[in-house]
């Protein structure tokens, strides 16, 4: 654990920038886009996540500074749920025009795209 | 004023959904574009009026603010300027948009996705925590990305697309940013996360880290070099009155501001930061100018001359944090202050300049069927109106007075060369020279000298498009003479919540970090 699990998040995120960047096929794109959403989200749950943490649940009987001692930050639990929404609303807009672009071009390579320079 | 700052967000949201409702009630469909008008015409009422009243916060919910979680909103000088320039411009893109959106089907998801965007982007510029500052952004970047994309021919889907992939990888770093500022703080709340930033220490690894994402993220939102590749595209892309909301506000209110936003009142202004402000702006300022000198279609060249006026903008508020920074004689004779009003004020000229000639573009580009310089000609016989609003949108930005771009370059350039800047202020001035070429270009080449065979049969566009130019060319001239009073009443209070930095903030939300 410790440090290691941050690296593979900041690994996972390098992953995703290098599809976004090196990739010529649109859809490849997209999946390039989802990666780079899901190492972020990785990394929100990683800085609530507590080493052997319980469900940030207030059962019956148990006082709040017992389980905010105890349990995991729900906090980013929170955040993660509105990153992930936005993700798919994002992931939805990008596979529309790109099935868009399929039928103008009839292709999801970039290459083939040249009608705007630079 | 409490219950007004939330409206402000509902208000136009409420219109999108309520329009998306309208046009599917059989009589009433044609309304959509009048409830649009509506919405955006009471956002712009309302924001008069909070500027009329103090610092407001709200704690929406009722969470209050001594606990750490909810949603915080603050509506302090710096938000109540963004806030009467968006639905300023909103609303005059909104008017042309009634008339030049006749040639689109569906027009109403037009209307819907346009409310949308203004009420994010109200709500990028009173968000008082990073993660809704983050939310916003994202709705207001989700609606821009399906307006660049409305026509849905192959050269705007592709452009589109650029933007919206580009744009996912900027708020991507935005949220990076977040989530390392939440894991050194605990905190949301800008000014609880300015508070404890200090105590973490602020060269620490772990800051640099937060700030560097953030400021990548919101620099790309920006479109400053080295971000700038997707709005060349982006912005020619959209039908004119997007093209005018997209250069003249989004890219002020989801790059610049928050990027002012999140380096002085949550970072504190170091002057590392202020370096990074002072480079961005400074190559953005030259490069976007020289990129624009070359280019023949008319919306292309103004979208890199949006590149190079922000660059203006974020130059002049860099050298302002340093000058701040510094605690020397400098601060304390308001050289601090007066860079910050150049930069502010420039933005605001910038809004007013780049939306009036984008959508002078768009009538032409309707009239003509063509927005290549070299096939126009003579426009200023035919068109009378459009060409008026085209002449005092190019005199504004090259710098001409008495309009508005003149009196915010040259505090710039004074406040730079008193900063002991000197350089940096030639270089200002040198692009300003530049701008100045350019515009001639387009005069020369769209209004003057004889029609060619494509505009020969323009006649003049319909009232609302006119209107809107008219009122838009207005603002323009009346902002550069009334320079003083809009100091004291707009931007004073704005150049006070950026300088004010950390202290400030906690000071006006009674926050015991």
């Amino acid at each position: 654990m410790g440090i290691a699990i941050y690296v593979l998040a900041f690994a996972v995120l390098l992953v995703g920038l290098y599809a976004v960047i090196a990739k010529k096929n649109l859809i490849k794109v997209i999946l390039g886009v989802a990666i780079l959403d899901y190492a972020l989200n990785l990394l929100l749950v990683l800085v609530g996540y507590r080493t052997g943490g319980t469900a940030p649940i207030l059962s019956r009987g148990e006082s709040p500074a017992a389980l905010a001692a105890t349990a995991v930050d729900p906090l980013p639990q929170a955040l993660v749920l509105t990153s992930i929404v936005i993700g798919l609303g994002i992931t939805a807009l990008l596979v529309a025009m790109a099935l868009r672009l399929h039928e103008k071009y009839g292709t999801f390579d970039v290459e083939a795209m040249r009608k705007l320079r630079g | 004023m409490e219950t007004l700052v939330p409206l402000m967000v509902a208000v136009p949201l409420g219109v999108g959904f309520a329009i998306v409702a309208i046009a599917h009630i059989r009589g009433v469909s044609r309304l959509v574009g009048a409830c649009c008008v509506a919405g955006v015409l009471a956002c712009l009422v309302m924001a008069l009026v909070l500027l009329g009243g103090g610092t407001v916060h709200v704690y929406v919910g009722g969470w209050g603010p001594q606990r750490t979680l909810g949603i915080g909103m603050v509506c302090d000088g710096l938000a109540k300027l963004m806030l009467v320039t968006i639905n300023l411009v909103a609303l005059a893109s909104v008017v042309f948009a009634t008339a030049y959106m006749r040639r689109f089907t569906r027009v109403w998801l037009f209307y819907a996705l346009f409310s949308l965007m203004t009420a994010a982007m109200n709500g990028v510029v009173l968000a008082g925590d990073l993660f809704n500052l983050f939310v916003f952004l994202e709705v207001a970047a989700i609606a821009s990305y399906a307006l660049v994309a409305f026509g849905c021919e192959a050269e705007e889907l592709e452009a589109a697309f650029k933007y919206a992939v580009l744009g996912t990888v900027g708020s991507a770093f935005v949220l990076m940013g977040v989530a390392v500022l939440y894991a050194l703080t605990g905190q949301l709340n800008m000014a609880k996360v300015a508070a404890l930033l200090p105590k973490v220490g602020l060269s620490g690894p772990g800051v640099l880290l937060g700030a560097g994402a953030l400021m990548a993220g919101l620099a790309l939102k920006a479109a400053m070099v080295p971000f700038h590749a997707w709005l060349p595209d982006a912005h020619p892309s959209a039908p004119a009155p997007i093209s005018a909301m997209l250069s003249g506000v989004l890219i002020k209110a989801s790059g610049v501001y928050a990027l002012a936003r999140v380096v002085f009142n949550v970072l504190g202004g170091g002057s590392h930061y202020a370096t990074i402000l002072i480079v961005l702006g400074g190559v953005s300022m030259l490069v976007g100018v020289l990129l624009a000198v070359g280019q023949w279609d008319f919306k292309r060249l103004l979208a890199y001359h949006s590149i190079s006026q922000m660059g203006y903008v974020l130059l002049a508020l860099g050298v302002g944090a340093q000058v701040a920074g510094s605690e020397g004689v400098l601060a304390r004779n308001g050289v601090a202050a007066l860079c910050v009003f150049g930069g502010l004020y420039h933005l605001f000229n910038h809004a007013t300049f780049k939306s009036l000639l984008f959508l002078s573009s768009g009538s032409i580009e309707q009239q003509t069927g063509t927005r290549q310089l070299k096939e126009l000609g003579g426009l200023a016989r035919r068109m009378p109106v459009t060409s008026f609003g085209c002449r005092v949108g190019a005199l504004s930005i090259a710098g001409v007075p008495p309009f508005n771009g003149f009196f915010s370059k040259l505090i710039i350039i004074v406040a730079v060369a008193l900063a002991g800047r000197p350089v940096l202020a030639a270089l200002a001035a040198l692009v300003a020279l530049v701008t100045l070429l350019s515009f001639v270009k387009v005069q020369r080449y769209a209004l003057e000298g004889e029609p060619v065979a494509m505009a020969a049969g323009a006649r003049e566009a319909p009232v609302a498009m006119g209107s809107a130019l008219v009122v838009l060319a207005i603002v323009c001239l009346l902002s550069g003479v009334a320079m003083v009073p809009l100091w004291h009443y707009l931007f004073e209070p704005a150049g006070a919540a950026l300088l004010g930095g950390v202290g400030k903030v906690l000071s006006v939300t009674g926050v015991s970090p």
